[in-house]
């Protein structure tokens, strides 16, 4: 069992825990993830690694409450243990030689970006973010970002907070502002990251992507979290998640991930049923 | 006087149509009366060839000699000297190809039903044992073993009865390798499974899950942590995919996703958190005991209509004969000489149809099989929308990637010294899948004891 040493709420759709997993916190790199059950029956599910501490021995998970899983793992407080953690999985994401950087995080995907924020500025890189929310209640993660980062740019879609519009509206300006980046990190939804690619791939620039297909094992056993990078068949949980944003098959991936959609809203529905009548 | 009948004691079995709807065990086992009637038809043959045919080498006539004495718990010590999965090689061993395939009354008739008679006497100990496991004697030696399918629990187990104080890591959340995400329920209650892992914990193996090692630890760091000498059973790995067009709409799966989900994840219970498609038409591709129960779950999930698509005939497919005929008894049509090309999908890009084209055998290829080519202009469209890929594994690379020194063939299979089970790497020792590739629970099992032989002569002599 694997004890929730810490928890809070980022905002009313996302949480953070920092769990107790020694081994795991010891072995930890950025853009890697782990897999956890939440109880006996529960389904497995992906989360990243967004920090850890190898001298608490602890691991930081965070969290966006999308459907039945995630929102019984949110019915957990601190002092609760969670049934299943295993990590970490994965390949580190790639931060070596890399000197100037912007690093565009979507949503919950600030979350896997900013340990990435976090090692390139610890590896003295010029580290240019670029963070999303739909709107100003969703804003997460801002101090943390902004003592990482030479400069810091937040878009909101209603322009409730920071400026209104697209992340990639403020990657363009940056471009066009005349900054050179030896690569563009984008984390977040699935478009957000389509479109960046599709973006940086007029300027010729280097992207990295991390993506989050449907996994079971994580461990390469089964197959179900793959995608096709470059014409090729690719499986995430071992093979990436980072992968070269250019040669993502993105459209398939979006429609994959679709692939549960109504028993996912069935055991949401349920889930919530469950947890909000208490 | 010996019973003389020419045939085994039929296997009590459920109703093909009652059993294609449930989850609940297909075979239900001897009774006492029809085991002890099966057991006088063993000869107790001095020279006891059947024996050479079980790669554990089971005393057969000797604890079928105390079946036909009724003294069930003294048949289960012979067993338990050489196995220590009786109750699930009893259920999933090939005997047919093995210790029955050996057997003098299988000269004339049908061999004695040994693999019947050891889950009979399996199972009884299971129900009537009250004794505590003996705890053996500590020896001060740390081995660890990674992997808790067949192949290292079995090596774990025979460690831990010489004193060693033994660890398995094992990646899932659930040991049992492919005996608790792979082989379904109703083929090997996973009750059984537990049992008999119950019992190697009852002697003291410690069983550490959620440890993807090559993650976590590394094999040297099992070594600096004081481990002696590591066992690697981590199974045959990374599902193969055909690289036809269509394979990633969605409803095509690995039979390894697909079982991992209805096993593992319980997708097949009512309230399931673990999503599995509701398929109405299926095809399962490939005919290996593998496509066999992912085609058997996929008709027990609720499919209309499930199809076995084989590119060879039946005559070659590697499936247990047993396995075969329990499909098609339980409505799975066969659709051999028959090779997919294409998978065809909807605006959704759920799977609509599975184009495929008919195949006659040629020559015989250099495995001496006749190998399938395509019948010219013989293309035809299967109406499906669930396709299940079951052609294959190939070893998965993490525990290669990250130990160093650790030579693995061209396949990626780890390579091994036969007769001890050692790797390249001094210390480490592998068996099971890993190294063979996909085979079978029984050769895994073998693969394990001998290694931990060695380990034990290993050690010693350090
Ligand atoms: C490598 C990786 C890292 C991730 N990191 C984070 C993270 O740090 N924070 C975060 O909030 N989310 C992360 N996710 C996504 C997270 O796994 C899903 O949001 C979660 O599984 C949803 O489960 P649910 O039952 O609550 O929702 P559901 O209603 O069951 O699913 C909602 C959506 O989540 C996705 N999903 C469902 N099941 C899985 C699954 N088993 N594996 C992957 N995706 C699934 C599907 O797209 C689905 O439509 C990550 C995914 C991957 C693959
Ligand atoms: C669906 C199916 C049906 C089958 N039916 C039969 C049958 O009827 N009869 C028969 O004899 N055989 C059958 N087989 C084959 C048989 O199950 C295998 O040959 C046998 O299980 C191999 O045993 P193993 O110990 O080598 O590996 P596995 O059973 O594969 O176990 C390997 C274990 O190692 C773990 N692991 C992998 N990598 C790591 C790592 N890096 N760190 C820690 N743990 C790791 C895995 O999670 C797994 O639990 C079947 C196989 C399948 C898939
Ligand atoms: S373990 Fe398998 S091969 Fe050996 S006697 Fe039992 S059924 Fe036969
Ligand atoms: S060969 Fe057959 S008859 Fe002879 S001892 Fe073995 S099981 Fe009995
Ligand atoms: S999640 Fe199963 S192979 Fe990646
Ligand atoms: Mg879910």
């Amino acid at each position: 069992m694997y004890k929730i040493v810490k928890k809070k709420s980022l905002n009313p759709t996302v949480s953070f825990m920092e769990i107790d997993a020694p081994f795991i916190a010891k072995k930890a790199e950025p853009g890697q993830f782990i897999i956890l059950r939440v109880d006996e029956n529960g389904e497995r599910i992906p989360l990243t690694i967004a920090d850890f501490d190898r001298e608490k021995g602890t691991v930081t998970i965070i969290y966006q409450i999308v459907g039945a899983t995630t929102k019984k793992l949110d019915s957990l407080n601190e002092g609760d243990s969670l049934q299943d953690f295993v990590g970490p999985l994965g390949v580190p994401s790639h931060t070596e030689g890399l000197k100037r950087v912007a690093v565009i995080g979507g949503g919950v995907g600030c979350a896997i970006a900013y340990p990435i924020a976090k090692k390139l500025h610890q590896s003295n890189a010029v580290v240019h973010s670029v963070v999303g929310f739909r709107t100003k209640d969703l804003v997460i993660l801002e101090d943390e970002f902004a003592a990482v980062s030479d400069e810091l740019i937040i878009k909101t879609d209603d322009g409730t907070y920071g400026t209104k519009g697209l992340v990639t509206d403020a990657l363009k300006q940056l471009i066009e502002r005349g900054e050179q980046y030896d690569e563009v990190i984008a984390i977040g939804p699935l478009v957000m990251m389509k479109f960046v690619a599709r973006l940086t791939k007029e300027y010729g620039i280097k992207t990295t992507v991390s993506m989050n297909p449907i996994m079971i094992d994580g461990t390469g056993m089964c197959g179900g979290c793959r995608l096709t990078v470059g014409g090729e068949t690719k499986f995430a949980c071992v093979d990436g998640p980072d992968f070269d944003g250019h040669l993502v098959d993105f459209d398939e991936a979006m429609e994959r991930s679709s692939m549960y959609r109504d028993f996912e809203k069935h055991h949401y529905e349920a889930a919530c049923h469950l947890f909000d009548k208490a | 006087m010996p019973n003389m009948s020419l045939h085994k004691n039929p296997m009590p079995v459920q109703e093909p149509d009652v059993r294609n709807r449930n989850f609940n065990e297909v075979a239900l086992g001897y009774t006492e009366e029809q085991a002890v009637d099966e057991a006088e038809r063993c000869l107790n043959c001095k020279h006891k060839p059947c024996v050479s045919g079980c790669p554990v080498a089971i005393d057969i006539p000797a604890f079928i000699q105390k079946v036909k004495e009724k003294d069930f718990e003294a048949a289960y010590e012979v067993l338990n000297r050489s196995t220590s999965l009786p109750a699930v090689c009893g259920r999933v061993c090939p005997q047919e190809t093995q210790c029955e395939c050996k057997c003098v009354r299988g000269i004339k008739g049908e061999p004695v039903a040994i693999g019947r008679l050891e889950r009979f006497v399996a199972d009884y100990h299971m129900a009537h044992n009250t004794k505590d496991a003996q705890i053996p004697k500590p020896n001060g030696h740390k081995v660890a073993v990674i992997g808790a399918g067949p192949s290292g629990l079995t090596c774990a187990g025979d460690l831990a009865k010489l004193g060693y104080a033994v660890t398995v890591f094992e990646a899932l959340h659930l040991a049992g390798g492919v005996l608790v995400y792979g082989i379904p329920q109703f083929r090997l209650p996973k009750e059984i499974v537990r049992k008999e892992i119950e019992n190697l914990k009852a002697i003291g193996v410690k069983i550490e899950t959620n440890m993807v090692i090559g993650k976590v630890l590394s094999i040297d760091e099992l070594f600096e942590n004081g481990y002696e000498a590591v066992f690697i059973g981590s199974g045959a790995g990374l599902p193969r995919f055909m690289k036809i067009p269509g394979e990633n709409l969605k409803g095509v799966y690995s039979a390894n996703e697909f079982l991992t989900r209805v096993n593992l994840m319980k997708a097949y219970q009512q309230g399931s958190n673990t999503p599995i498609q509701n398929a109405r038409k299926v095809a399962v591709v490939g005919g290996g005991n593998v496509a066999m129960d992912a085609a058997r779950c996929a008709k027990r999930l609720g499919a209309e209509t499930v199809y076995i698509v084989y590119r060879r005939s039946e005559a070659e497919m590697p499936a247990r004969l047993e396995e075969v005929e329990h499909a098609k008894e339980e409505g799975i049509i066969f659709k051999v000489l028959t090779n997919p090309t294409e998978i065809t999908g909807d605006e959704h890009k759920f799977v609509n149809g599975m184009r495929c084209v008919k195949m006659e055998l040629g020559e015989p290829d250099a495995s001496g099989r006749r190998s399938p080519v395509e019948k010219k202009g013989s293309d035809f469209t299967l109406d499906v929308d669930c396709v299940i890929m079951s052609i294959g594994t190939s070893p998965n690379p993490l525990i290669r990637n990250t130990t160093k020194g650790l030579d693995t063939n061209r396949h990626g299979c780890i390579i091994t010294e036969e007769e001890t089970g050692l790797t390249s790497r001094e210390g480490v020792y592998a068996g099971g899948d890993a190294v063979t590739g996909a085979a079978t629970v029984i050769l895994a099992m073998g693969a394990g004891k001998k290694a931990a032989q060695s380990i034990d002569e290993y050690i010693k002599n350090k």
